[in-house]
């Protein structure tokens, strides 16, 4: 057998011993320690003693979502940070990137997500689609097409819908916050 | 020199047995390692002594399996959690139809002692999780042929963690074989010491995933409607039902509403086995292709082994796609790696000090240099301290006035993380007997 423990005396950091966290819980806590958040987001965990799960609220203090409080949930798997954090709306919004059942349309999330990106760049990502939604990349194509069709109607309807309106039949959530 | 213990008959070893390896064993190379001793010696570890892990049982595994037995390793184990699918059939050599069903490792094993005489196989059925770390420190060496990134992760993670300072023993070289089509790595880490599996991961390419929204509103491929079924069709419909892709019934529903789409859309190819390849995330296996890594892991354990040649330093990869190329390098280990970097240091306090107070020792510390530092302790995962989001600054911050000893055992470890350091910071506690 070769005689590797040789090899290792060598080495300065000979009296390493790691411990047994997973390196998914140290990335998270080292993540969400340093986070660098505007006071227009907000994280809340429902069990502070779970890191993986929480929820993520966003207040726009422009754009036209401003007014509202939009959040999302946060699920992140013991394969972090090779697989992205999972992302839904918990509210049925009206946005041309989000869809009705939550799912939500942002590259980081899923085709263009890396282990070098954070949970803060996630978080930036998302707030940045209530500042430009983005009507080339719809996942709520009645929203998108509004958008790029008649905009002071799109505009209509995000206010209408962020007070619980109706809009085409389908009922959106109040988001409006008090 | 049979092994007798292997509950085979002495008989096992004939004549010239091992006449073409032992031509490698009897004398050293012009390039061989210096700690290199020919003869008997080396025969009688590799061939009584050395006890050899295989992780996996499946296309790289059954190559690899045969290759060891071949070179004259005769106590060899084997996990997988797989049972046989009849689709292993064509590349999986150690299983036959009837065998469709069975386990993986318990077949393979079987095959390769009445196959090859003297040679014991010990199976194990089921998830490398399931063992701990005396099981794993029984070995001399780990193979993996793996087809999981989680899996190959938590299998780094183990051996990088069983390295005991105190324990030359304890550092056990993991060689990792891994394929995708025409393309193949194999590489060679040896815990602590050379880059580790979690050093590279962000070299790696993340399966294809499309973008949602083509998805959901331009399919073009097959694949985007199989998506469309998997990612957003199932979790409208069943809610919280989970999928399993192992389930006929489960991918039948998918193929059947992937099907619907892609008739809408006029896109041609969606296919039973296309979906579920999609949702398993399936590469096409090339038999091929696992031989040639298969070899090259068991030559490096060979080697590593016997000290008889040179060892893959460290990573060697191979891309059949377009023509053979196949390129060798030395994969720098990373500092800030979560898994094999970062500092570790040993610390006594008194059974006395607060949370609070450590803190403070920690960031009064010159060598170190820490600033608001985040601390938490491991099985169970618990925090201590974090220092934000607010939300959990505040959930913990009572634990700032406890005892550190009510959180750790002495002996047990704390993990510091800080924006000033590259990665994390382990602190072994040792408590101070009182006056």
């Amino acid at each position: 057998m070769i005689k590797i423990w040789s090899m290792k005396k060598n080495e300065d950091a000979a009296s390493k011993k790691k411990p047994k966290t997973s390196a998914a819980q140290i990335r998270v806590q080292k993540d969400l320690t340093e986070l660098d958040l505007p006071s227009t987001m907000q994280t809340h965990f429902p069990d502070p003693a779970d890191l993986l799960n929480f929820t993520l609220t966003i207040t726009p203090d422009e754009g036209m979502y401003k007014g509202g409080a939009f959040t999302f949930s946060f699920a992140i798997n013991t394969n972090y940070p090779h697989d992205p954090p999972k992302v839904k709306c918990t509210q049925t919004i009206y946005h041309p990137n989000v869809d009705l059942e939550g799912n939500v349309c942002l590259n980081i999330l899923r085709e263009d997500w890396k282990p070098v990106l954070n949970l803060n760049s996630v978080m930036v990502g998302l707030q940045y689609l209530f500042l430009e939604p983005n009507a080339d990349d719809p996942l709520n194509k009645e929203a998108a097409l509004e958008m790029s069709k008649n905009r002071d109607q799109f505009l209509n309807n995000v206010r209408n819908s962020m007070r619980g309106g109706n809009i085409k039949g389908v009922q959106y959530d109040s988001v409006i916050v008090r | 020199m049979a092994s007798q213990e292997n509950g085979t008959s002495a008989s096992a070893d004939w004549p010239g047995r091992y006449h073409h390896i032992d031509q490698v064993l009897n004398t050293p190379g012009p390039r061989t390692d210096p700690g290199f001793l020919a003869g008997d010696g080396v025969k009688d570890f590799l061939r009584n002594q050395a006890k050899i892990l295989v992780i996996g049982a499946g296309g790289l595994g059954c190559e690899i399996l045969a290759n060891l037995a071949l070179t004259g390793f005769k106590d060899i184990h084997v996990i997988d959690m797989d049972t046989i699918d009849i689709s292993n059939l064509n590349r999986q050599f150690l299983f036959r139809q009837k065998d469709v069903g069975y386990p993986k490792a318990t077949v393979a094993a079987e095959f390769i002692m009445k196959r090859v005489p003297g040679v014991k196989v010990t199976p194990y059925f089921g998830k490398i999780q399931d063992k701990d770390d005396e099981y794993y420190m029984q070995f001399n060496l780990v193979i993996c042929g793996l087809d999981s990134v989680e899996a190959r992760r938590w299998m780094n993670a183990t051996l990088v963690n069983l390295v005991d300072p105190e324990n030359p023993d304890s550092l056990k070289p993991m060689i990792d074989g891994g394929t995708e089509g025409f393309k193949g790595q194999a590489r060679v880490i040896l815990p602590t010491i050379t880059s580790c599996y979690e050093c590279s991961l962000d070299m790696f390419n993340k399966p294809t995933a499309f973008p949602i929204c083509t998805i959901a509103n331009t399919p073009r491929l097959p694949e985007h409607c199989i998506e469309w079924a998997s990612v957003l069709e199932w979790p409208r419909v069943h809610g919280e039902k989970k999928m399993d892709t192992d389930d006929p019934e489960h991918i039948g529903w998918l193929y059947k509403i992937a099907s619907a789409r892609a008739a809408e859309f006029n896109i041609e190819g969606v296919t039973w086995s296309l979906t579920q390849g999609v949702v398993k995330n399936i590469i096409p296996a090339i038999a091929s292709t696992n031989a040639v890594i298969a070899a090259a892991c068991c030559n490096e354990a060979f080697k590593i082994a016997t000290s008889s040649a040179a060892f893959l330093d460290n990573y060697f990869m191979l891309i059949g796609t377009d023509g053979v190329y196949s390129y060798t390098f030395t994969h720098k280990k990373r500092d800030d790696c979560p898994v094999c970097g970062g500092e570790a240091l040993e610390m006594t306090i008194s059974p006395e000090m607060t949370v609070e107070e450590l803190i403070e020792t920690l960031t009064e510390k010159q060598d170190i240099q820490i600033k608001k530092p985040s601390l938490s302790t491991s099985a169970p995962t618990k925090q201590i301290y974090l220092q934000a989001p607010p939300q959990l600054e505040k959930a913990t911050r009572p634990n700032l006035e406890k005892k550190v000893k009510e959180f750790v055992q002495e002996g047990g470890e704390i993990t510091v993380t800080a924006s000033t350091l590259p990665f994390n910071l382990s602190l072994r506690i040792s408590y101070s007997t009182p006056a």
